[in-house]
């Protein structure tokens, strides 16, 4: 499926300093029951968001009007557990264009770059500067440059580069995925079949 | 230039390397189930194209289903139309397809070795992370998103980077009553669960040599639980034994063709890895996680370690252990519980079925145990029922359901639930995993069957 394309994102952000935040919290497994890509999220973090009963929990991050914003920053181990690709839809449904962590999990951070959202991992030390510029002003606007390879947190200027191959970074910056290139070489991949033993 | 085992495997798999990008990577073996595979085939019809080669992939329903009554239409309707999808998907395009009831069908990593499509140096993928159990058969396999299982669908192809190595070597003698789930659960609570992010793991040494098939495949089933995205063993006769007559396994003369390939997959003596473990096995107790990753795991003699004896956040690390309602220092053994569960893609195979029959043997579960009993596949029931384990269970007053996920994500009916404690031989103790709400301690079959019969946390090596 071609996803948006990413250049240059501005946006306030919404901070969830929790370490090991897993797939399961992202989107929990009885929410992946649907044959269709909709609705995600509105079940994004359910079970920290909302009570049993449906109501919401008013000390949860999304709960707090004080913060929003296209950019979730997560502490460290971003995404680990479970395959679910619903847990990137979830975070994509709900508006968040870029999640950043000083750490990923692998599967999770391939799900992102797959569907258009865009993983920036920064250093332990960057990702501590963003929490404190957003708890001393909520509204801090951070700006992710994809084509320059830059995160940077505009009030105090403050700027890291991040990792990214040049074959995803033009993907992003284009709107393909790997499909579009993979259905180009569709001759080359059966001809390398041939030749296997199995 | 000596290369490991993965190098092998894996660069014999490479179509194409792309600059400053992935590889282009083939597969030769993809399973699809019914929860990550539906949108995929929409991807495919949306874009118009077809499956390259459908005979690579094979469907089994498990997630998603009830574990009694499989007989009855599914009750849930999102559930049954998953089923329904993943049915009519596997038809229209020729895929194979064990759906509910079918007397082939089970748990996809339960399934892949039990009919000989998990070969070694094979590379296997499917929408689900505990594909690394099939590594056990010196294959590459691990799990991918569902953008992956349409590039899969489409091209039998994905894009990855080539990970890096990581070999772990566990050598000496493990103790009575220590398994391969607890040098699993060992490893993570060594490596926490990112030790092995961007690493691909080869397990080495006398003890995963001296381990059954069915228990490299828990080792490496639980791969993904330190980060890694796989782990493999090399094969060796016991890996050929397991495989040959198997329904998909080569025949023939095409098997010993296979099996004189399979002997050259191993590491050379001089290659290098990017990170090594060495572990020595009389290190490793029957273990117990007591937090909400499967990092969080200790010894069942010891006491839950406290805050500033951890790696990581204060916060986080007393955030889990208040889900949890424990508290720092607390002693494990006579810990209350509600629940046990065996099964899953961990431990739901036949040498977990007897290992907890052994311990169970002569007693009664106890008044306050709720005991989930779910095997892997309809193959592991019959053989629970061929070798008389059956009727142990019964005489010690435990039920045997049908097989499926079950309660290890609790996406059917088998919840756990909200503040319950459940011993569960499953791979994840993260917050709600088991039921909105529901507590999870992970453990080796031998400890869920000995807090069965007392109802609390106990050292299984009592009741030997």
């Amino acid at each position: 499926m071609a996803y948006d394309k990413f250049n240059i994102l501005t946006s306030s952000a919404v901070p969830l300093p929790i370490e090991n935040v897993d797939t399961d919290q992202i989107i929990p497994a009885r929410f992946l029951k649907a044959t269709e890509r909709v609705g995600f999220g509105d079940n994004l973090f359910r079970d920290w968001r909302y009570h049993p009963d449906g109501s919401k929990k008013a000390d949860f991050v999304l709960n707090n009007p004080t913060y929003s914003g296209k950019i979730l920053v997560g502490g460290k181990n971003f995404g680990s557990g479970s395959s679910r690709e619903h847990a990137a839809w979830a975070v994509y449904d709900y508006g968040f264009r870029a999640v950043v962590s000083s750490f990923f999990a692998d599967i999770f951070k391939g799900n992102c770059l797959n569907i258009g959202v865009l993983p920036v991992q920064v250093s332990p030390e960057f990702s501590n500067k963003i929490f404190a510029a957003i708890e001393a002003d909520p509204k801090t606007a951070v700006e992710i440059n994809l084509p320059e390879q830059t995160i940077k947190i505009l009030q105090t200027g403050e700027t890291e580069t991040f990792n990214l191959s040049g074959y995803k970074k033009e993907n992003m910056i284009n709107g393909f995925d790997d499909i579009d290139y993979l259905q180009n070489i569709k001759e080359e991949i059966v001809e390398f079949a041939d030749k296997l033993p199995y | 230039m000596s290369t490991t085992l993965f190098d092998k495997v894996w660069d014999s798999h490479v179509v194409r390397k792309i600059d400053d990008g992935p590889d282009v990577f083939f597969i030769d073996r993809h399973f699809i189930h019914e929860v990550t595979s539906p949108v995929a085939f929409l991807g495919l019809k949306e874009r118009g194209i077809t499956v390259l080669y459908p005979e690579r992939t094979f469907a089994t329903a498990d997630h998603n289903t009830p574990t009694i009554n499989q007989h009855l239409p599914v009750a849930d309707p999102l559930s049954a139309n998953q089923l329904k999808a993943l049915e009519d998907s596997a038809a229209e395009y020729g895929i194979s397809h064990w759906g509910l009831g079918h007397q082939k069908n089970g748990i996809v990593h339960v399934v892949g070795p039990e009919n000989g499509i998990t070969l070694p140096g094979a590379t296997i993928v499917c929408g689900d992370s505990h594909t690394s159990t099939h590594g056990a058969f010196g294959a590459i396999a691990f799990g991918i998103g569902t953008s992956e299982v349409e590039m899969v669908l489409a091209t039998q192809c994905i894009m990855q980077p080539k990970p890096k190595k990581m070999r772990i070597n566990v050598n000496g003698t493990l103790s009575k009553g220590v398994g391969p789930k607890d040098v699993a659960l060992y490893i993570i609570s060594k490596l926490t669960t990112s030790g092995g992010t961007g690493y691909f793991a080869e397990y080495a040494g006398n003890v995963f040599e001296d381990m059954s098939m069915e228990g490299r495949m828990t080792v490496c089933n639980l791969s993904i639980e330190m980060g890694a995205r796989g782990g493999m063993i090399a094969p060796d006769q016991k890996t050929f034994d397991f495989l040959e007559g198997r329904l998909y396994a080569p025949k023939g003369e095409a098997w010993t063709k296979a099996v004189e390939y399979w002997k050259t997959l191993k590491t050379d003596a001089d290659a290098i890895f990017d990170k090594e473990l060495n572990i020595k096995a009389e290190d490793i107790e029957p273990m117990i996680t007591y937090g909400t990753n499967p990092g969080m795991g200790i010894g069942i003699s010891k006491n839950i370690p406290k805050a500033n004896q951890v790696e990581g956040g204060e916060e986080t690390y007393k955030k889990s252990l208040a889900y949890m309602g424990f508290e720092e220092n607390d002693v494990m053994i006579g810990k209350p519980i509600d629940f046990v569960f065996l099964g899953s893609c961990t431990n739901g195979r036949i040498e977990d079925f007897r290992a907890f029959t052994e311990i169970v043997k002569g007693r009664k579960k106890a008044d306050n145990v709720t005991a989930w009993l779910v095997p892997g596949s309809h193959v592991v029931e019959a053989q629970i029922k061929e070798e008389g384990l059956l009727d142990t269970l019964t005489a010690a007053g435990f039920v045997l359901r049908q097989p499926g996920c079950s309660a290890c994500l609790a996406m059917n009916d088998d919840k756990v639930p909200a503040g319950k404690y459940a011993v569960s031989t499953s791979n994840r103790n993260f917050e709600g995993r088991q039921g909105p709400g529901s507590r999870t301690l992970l453990a080796s079959p031998i400890m869920a069957a000995a807090a069965a019969i007392t109802g609390k946390l106990t050292d299984p090596r009592e009741l030997f």
